[in-house]
């Protein structure tokens, strides 16, 4: 009794269940008004109760039109029992006597044999005689007995070799076994076969089991899967490298070709033969920033001499511009056209007029001092910015970690202090004052940065 | 097939602690795929061989024409004007293609070529050595400069066009055979030999039958440029010096 209900004049809902069960009435606390007759109708093709799953009301548009439903073929005519019956299977060799339901036509069972009976397959292993063993298949490593067992359990288990090999009462790898079962089989072949010719084809004796070689593929297949992600990932870019520099030099040797170290299965191998070959002739990728500028150089121009003395014959030079350009590698052009500059504001050829070993030898070594002191400059610039806009703001929030940033490269930086320094011989006030620098930038830092300073600092801290 | 001289073998690479280790190494040439005989190489013994290269070239005055204006003259000649025939075997210049036989070949020095023209052209000259000293041909190339770039006055036949460069050839690792041959020679300059080192004799030196190979007293000597080493070593020692003081200073 609900002003809603009469308001919307529901039939009087029964809240309360009934001794005769519930009733299918749409309950009072529903927003809209159902259709009245819902409770009368039942939707054919699903029974009642599905239908109420779906909230009672149909869906707006037939998901599956009724009519399509598959529909039992025959199933007026015909009158459809299930039975509890035994049945036997050809695939078995006792008699044994199952049972289990059966679809029963109009009071006939199924014929025929059990319908799984086909799936029992199994492999035909050879069968020799004693005689054909005397004559073909004697072998020192297997005794006779060892190869009829070996049969035997071929035969029982179906070529299953890893099972074999366990059962094998001796033990024997499972590759031993296969050779042994595979050249018995062909040796059994060629003895039986009328004519060469006929098992010619066979694929046992076209491509006998090479025992050697499988050991070989399964141990560089558990390598392989057993490589971690950072060694696939290095291998990958050692192969990359590889096939660059073969590329490379194939193009630079024209017709003469050198070979590159064979890819083959056993990956590992071959990757330290050629990762030797690409270290020594590309820099490592892994150098950072401050001895970034110093390593690759170092090694281009390692290579620029080991190259240079490959050459039978060259000119000084040709030796000079190479040697100019592996230890320019570094550097930008913006670099290298203000070495160039700073070459002529001092007076000197940008190439050496009169060419000798040693003037050639000064000349690198002033293009090398140059570059690094502007490299120097340019990294003391980098640095004075970043303390001070740690100085700025970022500083209260960490200050561990850029001090300590920052500290290290410039003990970084002091290694190449000693090397330009030595020249001019103004040696002490130099060093001083390059350590004035960095020292301002430190004087606020907490006490664990300052600790981990070497002691070498001593005289500008206090 | 390949001779093998035992027990003297070296691997590259090496560093030599024992002095009675005799620094010869045996390569196979990995380009002579037709000759494969070893060929005992010196190795840290750098021989080089410093050379001027390039052009001199006269205006022929009253003598010239639209298309012969000039008389000009191709070389390769020793730095110190020695005799280069003891390494180079022949001397091949390639001239531009509007000339007769383009592709003058000079198989004694001095290494030269002369001729009359009008243009100015680069020119190929490719350095062949004897077998003994390397198999591989050597390329330089100059620009022939028949018109000088000072301001042009009229032009002198008294005075030319005179282009020289400079450099040096070097034999990095040398055959011992050729050291052998040229280690007191003045035209190839050899470090100090290490007291360990020994060589094969020297075999007998031939006598160029067209005379001297030297261009000591070659015509056009007057005109030849004077390149000397000490003034750029000089100058690039006080170079160094100076940029160090003054670039600290400044970045400090």
């Amino acid at each position: 009794m609900d002003a809603k209900d009469i308001l919307l004049g529901l039939p009087k809902p029964t809240t309360t269940p009934t001794p005769h069960g519930h009733q299918l009435l749409p309950l009072p606390a529903d927003k809209k008004s159902r259709p009245p007759k819902e409770s009368q109708r039942k939707p054919d093709g699903i029974s009642r109760e599905v239908y109420a799953l779906t909230g009672g009301l149909a869906p707006l548009m037939p998901s599956v039109d009724v009519n399509h439903l598959k529909r039992r073929a025959q199933s007026e005519n015909e009158k459809i029992t299930w039975q509890w019956l035994p049945f036997t299977s050809s695939a078995r060799k006792d008699n044994l006597q199952l049972y289990h339901w059966v679809r029963v036509v109009n009071g006939v069972p199924p014929s025929g044999d059990y319908s799984f009976a086909k799936y029992n397959k199994s492999v035909d292993v050879i069968k020799y005689t004693d005689d054909e063993y005397e004559k073909h298949l004697t072998d020192p490593m297997w005794t006779k007995e060892e190869t009829d067992e070996l049969f035997d359990l071929c035969e029982r288990f179906d070529l299953r070799f890893i099972v074999i090999a366990d059962r094998f009462p001796t033990s024997r790898t499972v590759e031993e076994l296969k050779s042994r079962y595979y050249s018995v089989c062909r040796a059994i072949l060629i003895a039986r076969a009328p004519a060469p010719g006929d098992i010619a084809g066979h694929p046992l004796v076209k491509d006998a089991y090479n025992i050697s070689q499988d050991v070989e593929r399964k141990r560089a297949l558990s390598m392989v899967l057993s490589q971690t992600k950072q060694q696939e990932r290095r291998d990958a870019e050692v192969l990359a490298e590889a096939k660059r520099i073969s590329e490379a030099r194939k193009a630079a040797k024209g017709t003469d070709e050198l070979e590159v170290p064979a890819m083959t299965d056993t990956v590992p191998d071959d990757n330290d033969g050629a990762a030797a070959a690409v270290d020594s002739l590309s820099p490592s990728p892994n150098a950072q920033f401050t001895s970034g500028a110093i390593a690759p150089p170092v090694s281009e121009i390692a290579s620029t001499l080991a190259s240079l003395r490959m050459m039978r014959v060259y000119l000084r030079t040709h030796a000079l511009e190479q040697m100019v350009q592996a230890a320019s590698s570094s550097a930008g052009l913006r670099t290298i056209k203000r070495v160039e500059q700073t070459l002529q504001d001092l007076g000197v050829n940008l190439k050496p007029k009169v060419p000798t070993k040693a003037v050639c030898a000064e000349h690198l070594e002033l293009r090398k001092e140059i570059l690094t002191l502007l490299n120097l400059q340019k990294q003391l610039q980098y640095k004075e910015a970043e303390g001070s806009s740690y100085r700025d703001g970022l500083y209260a929030e960490t200050p561990g970690t850029p001090p300590k940033r920052v500290q290290r490269a410039v003990e970084q930086d002091r290694t190449f202090v000693p090397d330009s320094f030595s020249f001019g011989g103004e040696r002490m006030g130099k060093r001083d004052q390059k350590r004035k620098a960095p020292g301002r930038l430190l004087e606020g830092p907490p006490s664990p940065a300052q600790s981990k300073r070497p002691r070498k600092f001593k005289a500008s801290d206090g | 097939m390949p001779q093998n001289l035992q027990g003297e073998c070296q691997p590259d690479g090496t560093n030599e602690s024992t002095p009675k280790i005799q620094r010869i190494k045996i390569t196979r040439p990995s380009e002579d795929s037709e000759k494969k005989i070893a060929v005992k190489r010196v190795k840290d013994v750098e021989v080089s061989v410093p050379i001027v290269y390039g052009t001199i070239a006269f205006w022929l005055g009253r003598k010239a024409s639209e298309t012969l204006s000039h008389k000009w003259t191709v070389y390769v000649r020793g730095a110190t004007n020695e005799d280069l025939g003891v390494v180079i075997k022949r001397a091949v210049f390639q001239l531009h293609p509007s000339f007769n036989n383009p592709v003058r070949v000079v198989e004694s020095p001095p290494f030269e070529i002369s001729e009359c023209g009008w243009g100015e052209f680069e020119i190929a000259i490719s350095l062949f050595f004897h077998n003994d000293v390397c198999d591989k041909q050597l390329d330089l190339y100059h620009h022939l400069k028949l018109y000088s770039e000072e301001d042009s006055g009229p032009q002198s036949t008294k005075k030319p066009v005179v282009v020289e460069t400079y450099n040096e050839i070097v034999f990095p690792e040398p055959p011992a055979d050729f050291l052998a041959r040229v280690q007191n020679h003045p035209a190839v300059v050899v470090p100090r030999l290490p007291a360990t080192l020994s060589l094969p004799p020297a075999p007998v030196q031939e006598v160029h039958e067209s005379g001297r190979g030297d261009t000591k007293d070659h015509t056009l000597s007057p005109w030849f440029v004077n390149f000397s080493e000490a003034d750029e070593l000089l100058k690039l020692a006080a170079a160094r010096q100076q940029f160090l003081h003054d670039r600290c200073k400044l970045t400090l």
